[in-house]
C-alpha cells in the first residue's frame, strides 16, 4: 500500500492484493522500488552471468560509484578493483561528463532553442516531460548522456585495440537508479544504445568492497580528475558551466512546480536547468549502497581535491562538438498520458461523471480501494476499471441507508400496531 | 441546449490579492483539465499563459477575484471578475511595455507591461470591461478543438 502514495504520477493500483502499474503514466522514477517495505517491486536488472557471451567485458561505473566507499579510496583504485571481480576492464565516466559539459556550453552559446534549456540526463525527467509536459520537449537539450558517449568511445577503442567485433564487446553500466535500466530496455526514443547491460551499484558493491579490502590503495594509477566528478550531486552540472543563469532542481515535486511555471511562460531568462528526479540527485538513487548525504560529502571532497584540473582539452572537445560528436541520436517525442476519452465530448462527460462520483467519496485518500486518491478512484470508476462499491465508505453509506430504511419500515408498522413487541406476527 | 449542457464543465476558483505564492495555481489546474482531455499541447500552452497573466494581474493589483471556467468540446472560456482598482486607460494598458507597477515592483521582476497584451496574443477572443475603483472583468476564449 505504501507504494500507492509514493508514486508521483498516480500510476500504481493495488488489485487483488497485488500492485499493478499503469504503463502510460509511469515515469520510471523508482519511488515505489524505494518505498515498498517487502521489496516486492523489483526492477528488471542484469547480473554478471547474463554477460558470459561476450569475449571482452568492460565496466562503466556511474561516477556515483566512487562515492560509495570510505575516504582514501581513490576512483582509480575502484576501477582497478572492478578488474579483479570479473570485468576485463573498467573505464571512468566522469571524464565524459566533463566533455558533455563543454558541449552544453557550446550549445548554449549557439542555439536559439526555447529557454530555459533542460538537461536530458535523468531518464525520469525525460519521461516526465514526454508524459506530463509535452510542451517542453523542445526545451530538452539534444546532447547525448556521458554514459552513452563513454560507452561508444570504449567500444571504438576496444575494437581497435583487440581487433574484436562490436557485438563481442560487452559494455556494462553500473547504475545508481532503475530509470537508467529502463531507459536501456525501453528507450524514450528509437535508437541504438552502445550499452549492453546495466547492473545495479547495490549488487556490485559487496564484491567490490571485498576486492578493495585487499587492494593496494597507493597503486600509482593516474588520478581521475575534473569537474565531471561532481555530476552525481545537485548543482554538479551547473558547476561545470561558465554560463550565468543556470540553475539546478532536484526532487519531482519541485521539478513539476518549475515545469508548470515554464509552461506558464515564466523563467525564460534562465539559460539552463539541471534537473534530477531524486531529491539528492544521483547519489540518492534507489540502487545505491551508501547513505546519499555521506556520498554527497565524498563527492564534494573529490571535487575539492581533484576537480580544478580538467581532464579534457577544451579546444579538442569544441572541435568534436562541431562534428556532432555529442549530438543526440534520434528525437524525443511527446508521449502524453492517455486522455479520459479519445473523443473530447465524451471526455468532458466523463470528467463530469468523475466529479459526481468524487463528491460522494470521503476525500481522505485512504487507499483502501487500491487507488492512491479518491480522485483517481473516481476516474477508475468512470473508465470502468473499478466498481464504486470498492470504496468502503460508499458501501458503509449504502448499508446505513438500507438499515435506516428498514428501521423506518419497522417503526411505521409498529405505530400502526401491526407489529407487536414480543409477538412477532404480521397481519397482511 | 440540453445536449450542450451535458457536455459542459463549469468550475469556479477564487484568487486572493497579494498571495504571490498561490499565483499560477488556477493556471495549473486548468492545464491539468485540458491535458486530461487530450487537448493539443500548443493550445494548452496558450491557455496556461493567458490564465497565468490574468492571475498575476489579480495578485498584483486587486483584492480578490472569481475565476469561472466554462469548458465545452470546442472552446474554453475563462472569466476573471476582480474587485480591484480598475484600469484608467484600457488603450494604454493594452500597449506592450506599459505598466502602472511601482519601481519597487519592477525591481522585483514584475510589471513588465506584457500582461494584457500577452493575454490577448494567446486568446482567440478577448474582452475587457473595467470600472475605476470597482474592478475589472476579463473574458478570454480559446478554441480547443
Amino acid at each position: 500500500m505504501k507504494c500507492l502514495r509514493s508514486c508521483p504520477t498516480q500510476a500504481l493500483r493495488v488489485r487483488g492484493g497485488k500492485a499493478m502499474l499503469l504503463g502510460d503514466r509511469c515515469i520510471d522514477c523508482g519511488e515505489c522500488v524505494r518505498t515498498c517495505p517487502s521489496h516486492a517491486i523489483v526492477p528488471q536488472t542484469s547480473t554478471f552471468s547474463d554477460f558470459s557471451g561476450f569475449k571482452h567485458t568492460v565496466a562503466l561505473p556511474s561516477p556515483v560509484f566512487y562515492s560509495q566507499f570510505g575516504k582514501g579510496v581513490r576512483p582509480s583504485t575502484i576501477l582497478s578493483a572492478l578488474k579483479t571481480i570479473g570485468f576485463d576492464d573498467a573505464y571512468d565516466v566522469a571524464c565524459a561528463s566533463e566533455s558533455v559539459s563543454i558541449a552544453i556550453e557550446e550549445y548554449l552559446a549557439s542555439s536559439d532553442s526555447p529557454r530555459p534549456l533542460i538537461s536530458p540526463f535523468c531518464p525520469t525527467i525525460v519521461r516526465l516531460i514526454q508524459v506530463r509536459y509535452p510542451n517542453l520537449v523542445d526545451n530538452l537539450i539534444p546532447i547525448e548522456s556521458p554514459m552513452e558517449i563513454a560507452a561508444r568511445e570504449v567500444k571504438r577503442l576496444k575494437m581497435h585495440q583487440l581487433g574484436l567485433q562490436e557485438h563481442e564487446i560487452g559494455v556494462l553500466y553500473l547504475t545508481p537508479c532503475p530509470s537508467k535500466m529502463i531507459a536501456l530496455k525501453n528507450p524514450p526514443r528509437k535508437k541504438h544504445s552502445f550499452l549492453d547491460g546495466i547492473i545495479p551499484i547495490s549488487e556490485i558493491y559487496p564484491k567490490t568492497l571485498q576486492a578493495l579490502a585487499h587492494a593496494d590503495l597507493t597503486d600509482g594509477e593516474p588520478e581521475i580528475r575534473g569537474l565531471g566528478l561532481g555530476w552525481p550531486i545537485v548543482g554538479g552540472q551547473v558547476a561545470c558551466l561558465k554560463a550565468e543563469d543556470a540553475i539546478a532542481i532536484a526532487g519531482l515535486t519541485d521539478v513539476m512546480r518549475v515545469f508548470d511555471e515554464i509552461e506558464n511562460g515564466k523563467l525564460q531568462d534562465v539559460q539552463y536547468i539541471e534537473c534530477h528526479s531524486c531529491p539528492t540527485a544521483c547519489v540518492g538513487g534507489s540502487l545505491t549502497a551508501e547513505n546519499p548525504y555521506i556520498a554527497r560529502g565524498r563527492v564534494l571532497r573529490m571535487v575539492a581535491n581533484h576537480g580544478s584540473v580538467p581532464c579534457q582539452d577544451r579546444e579538442k572537445i569544441r572541435e568534436l562538438y562541431k562534428k556532432n560528436f555529442f549530438s543526440l541520436i534520434g528525437t524525443i517525442s511527446p508521449n502524453p498520458v492517455h486522455p479520459l476519452d479519445e473523443d473530447i465530448s465524451r471526455g468532458i462527460q466523463k470528467m463530469q461523471r468523475r466529479h459526481q462520483i468524487y463528491d460522494m467519496l470521503p476525500k481522505i485518500d485512504c487507499g483502501a480501494c487500491g487507488a492512491p486518491t479518491c480522485l483517481t478512484f473516481a476516474e477508475d470508476v468512470v473508465k470502468g476499471d473499478a466498481d464504486a462499491d470498492e470504496c468502503v465508505f460508499l458501501t458503509m453509506k449504502t448499508f446505513e441507508t438500507m438499515s435506516a430504511n428498514l428501521l423506518d419500515v419497522v417503526t411505521k408498522h409498529t405505530k400502526k400496531g401491526s407489529v407487536h413487541p414480543g409477538k412477532y406476527t404480521y397481519d397482511s | 441546449m440540453a445536449a450542450e449542457a451535458g457536455q459542459t464543465v463549469c468550475e469556479t476558483f477564487l484568487i486572493e490579492g497579494k498571495e504571490f505564492f498561490d499565483a499560477g495555481k488556477v493556471s495549473t489546474e486548468i492545464k491539468r483539465m485540458l491535458k486530461e482531455l487530450g487537448v493539443q499541447p500548443e493550445i494548452v500552452r496558450r491557455v496556461a499563459i493567458a490564465m497565468y497573466e490574468a492571475e498575476m494581474n489579480v495578485v498584483m493589483y486587486a483584492s480578490r477575484a472569481t475565476v469561472t471556467v466554462v469548458l465545452t468540446p470546442k472552446t474554453i472560456k475563462i472569466i476573471v471578475d476582480d474587485e480591484g482598482p480598475g484600469i484608467m486607460s484600457v488603450e494604454l494598458a493594452m500597449q506592450e511595455g506599459y505598466s502602472t507597477a511601482t519601481p519597487r515592483m519592477r525591481e522585483l521582476g514584475f510589471g513588465a507591461g506584457m500582461g494584457l497584451p500577452n493575454i490577448k496574443k494567446n486568446a482567440d477572443t478577448f474582452e475587457i470591461n473595467t470600472a475605476v475603483g470597482k474592478g475589472t472583468r476579463l473574458e478570454i476564449t480559446v478554441c480547443i478543438n
